[in-house]
């Protein structure tokens, strides 16, 4: 269990670092990283190499944006792998349903209980 | 009267009666705290919106002047008056509240001196017998226009500017009893200058440059040496901006003292809070030079001063399409009437 | 692509640069480390805690723990708390999921002057929406590609 923890901090961290360099070095915007840290998870996940990750690093590599793009490559690769082609676009939302559903419900509960304060 | 190309000066000298400052919690903890007549403990001000509160400022802040001057709101042949937000709506609902008639201005930061300047012009040539003049800014209305909800968790580089949550209005009036009093003598119109700066968390940089093009304006326009003036301030250059305005003046032979050379948006706060390079935005500038400023010059501390207010005129859009940022600068000078 | 600068605004991005205060790169990176890291040590916790309590498995835990980690930051946005440590961490807070948790939870407050339709409804993606966007678009893509050469007997 130790372990796990380690690496989940180290790669979790790592992960972050990425996306840092590319606030500061390239001049990016936050919407443009997120964006492209999505965009390298789903072809990572497309070549099989996500899921090893995680195996490795459990939270450091579910936590961080980029697994949202693995998810989404891996519900579909499985619905497709079911039902052909079409699977592809009907499975995406398969496995990663949470983060979207979470962020509507606590965005809407949020906007019921909270202020912003500036 | 025109004098130069993009200058006018005002020998009917329009009196300054009065001015007022409001501002908000930041503001509060500020540098400038006691030049402030009103004070607010938090953004919201009893409102049920930024904007909203965003209106209150410009409004409170032309009541009080108005006040001060023991003149009424019927007393006001025009208000001049703008802000950072889309169509300037909170000017435009303080002139609903306040009912004076109004000519709603937009140049950004600028928006101080483009009131004030166009304010004394009415008063000088008989156009008006008493105006009242105001600019305004809200740092969260204007942080949720322009950049990102106000509990995002962005990280602001060191180039940054804090939208300034204040408002400046001063009443300005026709009259022969100047003995003593703070008139204006002259403004300088600035015209647009971009010299490529598209990056909207570096609006110091951005602005420097057209700061630079309209005080040089000036001293060519009305053949004057810098050393007439005992202060030259811009609205908001900031860390990065005020520097660079100081070093393009310097290239083109003016001989200005860095001790005379200051800026609002470095006199607003304190070391220890976190605006980054500095404070910004239309109330700004209005709120030092209404508030701070003018109690200096009644005090005796400065008799002629220039104030050079920036603005950056970028839209959240015009960002997105890869446009750079054209700024300008207006400036007016003032003086303590012997 | 950026317009080209004309001479003279060349000559101004000289002395630009001379004043520009430079990012401390180095300095944000092990803040953004520090943070990013300790956001999935809690996850990776969290993870543990529906494990054991609630009988997920290794596979399944992930999607309770991503809906609590975005209940997280629902509280920390909420009373204030995210933008103060997005500001000292950077991508150290944006990068985890609770950060796409605060783009559409802080949109969410922000609107809520203009209603709950147009105002909340309407703005709530306004900065996770190129997430979606691009996060779907480029799975669907690499699914498609994968899928075709796995048809095809390619791979």
């Amino acid at each position: 269990m130790l372990p796990m923890f380690f690496w989940a901090f180290v790669i979790g961290g790592l992960i972050c670092v990425i996306g840092q360099i590319m606030f500061d070095v390239f001049k990016l915007t936050p919407g443009h990283t997120m964006s492209t840290l999505v965009v390298i998870g789903a072809i990572l996940g497309g070549f099989g190499v996500y899921e090893p990750l995680i195996d490795f690093a459990g939270a450091g590599a579910t936590i961080p944006i980029t697994s949202f793009g693995n998810s989404l490559v891996n519900g579909a690769l499985q619905e497709a792998d079911q039902h052909g082609l079409v699977g592809v676009l009907t499975g995406m939302f398969e496995i990663t349903s949470s983060g979207i559903s979470a962020a509507v419900v606590f965005g809407f509960i949020g906007a019921l209980l909270f202020k912003p304060k500036g | 009267m025109l004098k130069g190309k993009q200058s006018w000066v005002f020998p009917n000298r329009p009196v300054i009666v009065s001015s007022a400052a409001v501002g908000g919690p930041f503001e509060a903890r500020g540098r400038l705290a006691n030049d402030f007549d009103i004070l607010h403990d938090d953004l919201w001000m009893g409102q049920d919106s930024y904007e909203k509160a965003h209106k209150l400022l410009l409004e409170e802040a032309i009541e009080t002047a108005i006040q001060k001057g023991n003149a009424t709101k019927e007393d006001v042949n025009f208000m001049l008056a703008g802000d950072l937000v889309n169509q300037i709506t909170p000017s435009s609902f303080a002139a609903r509240t306040l009912g004076i008639p109004y000519f709603g201005l937009f140049g950004a930061c600028s928006t101080s001196m483009e009131g004030l300047a166009l304010a004394s012009f009415l008063i000088n040539n008989q156009g008006a017998k008493t105006v009242v003049t105001a600019a305004s800014s809200h740092n969260a209305a204007i942080e949720k226009q322009f950049r990102y909800p106000t509990e995002y968790g962005s990280q602001k580089p060191p180039t940054a500017q804090w939208t300034v949550t204040g408002a400046g209005a001063a009443l300005l009036t026709d009259t022969d009893e100047k003995a003593g009093k703070l008139v204006t003598t002259s403004a300088t119109i600035g015209k647009v200058v971009d010299l490529g700066i598209s990056d909207p968390f570096n609006m110091g940089a951005a602005m420097a440059p057209a700061a630079a093009d309209t005080i040089i304006a000036h001293f060519q326009d009305l053949q004057l040496d810098p050393a007439y003036y005992d202060l030259i301030i811009t609205g908001d250059l900031a860390k990065i901006g005020s520097p660079i305005a100081l070093e393009l003046l310097q290239k083109e032979g003016l001989q200005i003292d860095s001790e005379k050379f200051k800026d609002c948006g470095l006199m607003v706060y304190q070391e220890d809070q976190k605006v980054q390079a500095g404070g910004s935005g239309a109330g700004c500038s209005a709120a030092v030079l209404y508030g701070h400023l003018f109690n200096e010059m009644r005090n005796g501390k400065y008799q002629r001063i220039l104030l050079v207010a920036t603005g950056a005129l970028l839209s959240p859009l015009s960002f997105q399409q890869k446009e750079s940022i054209p700024c300008i600068a207006h400036a007016v000078s003032i003086e303590v009437h012997p | 692509m950026a317009k080209q600068k004309s001479p003279e605004q060349k000559r101004y991005e000289k002395i630009e640069q001379k004043h520009e205060a430079k990012r401390p790169v180095v300095k944000n990176c092990i803040k953004a480390f520090f943070v990013g890291g300790s956001i999935c040590l809690v996850g990776q916790a969290v993870s543990y805690f529906y494990m054991y309590y609630f009988h997920f498995t290794e596979q399944t835990a992930g999607n309770p723990t991503v809906a609590t980690m975005i209940f997280f930051a629902m509280l920390l946005t909420g009373f204030g708390v995210y933008d103060k440590i997005g500001q000292f961490a950077g991508a150290g807070s944006a990068v985890p999921i609770t950060g796409f948790g605060n783009s559409v939870i802080s949109a969410a407050i922000e609107h809520r002057t203009e209603g709950f339709v147009l105002g909340v409804g309407g703005n709530m993606f306004k900065l996770a929406g190129s997430v979606i966007l691009f996060g779907v678009f480029s799975a669907f893509v690499v699914a498609l590609i994968k899928t075709l050469l796995l048809i095809w007997g390619v791979i």
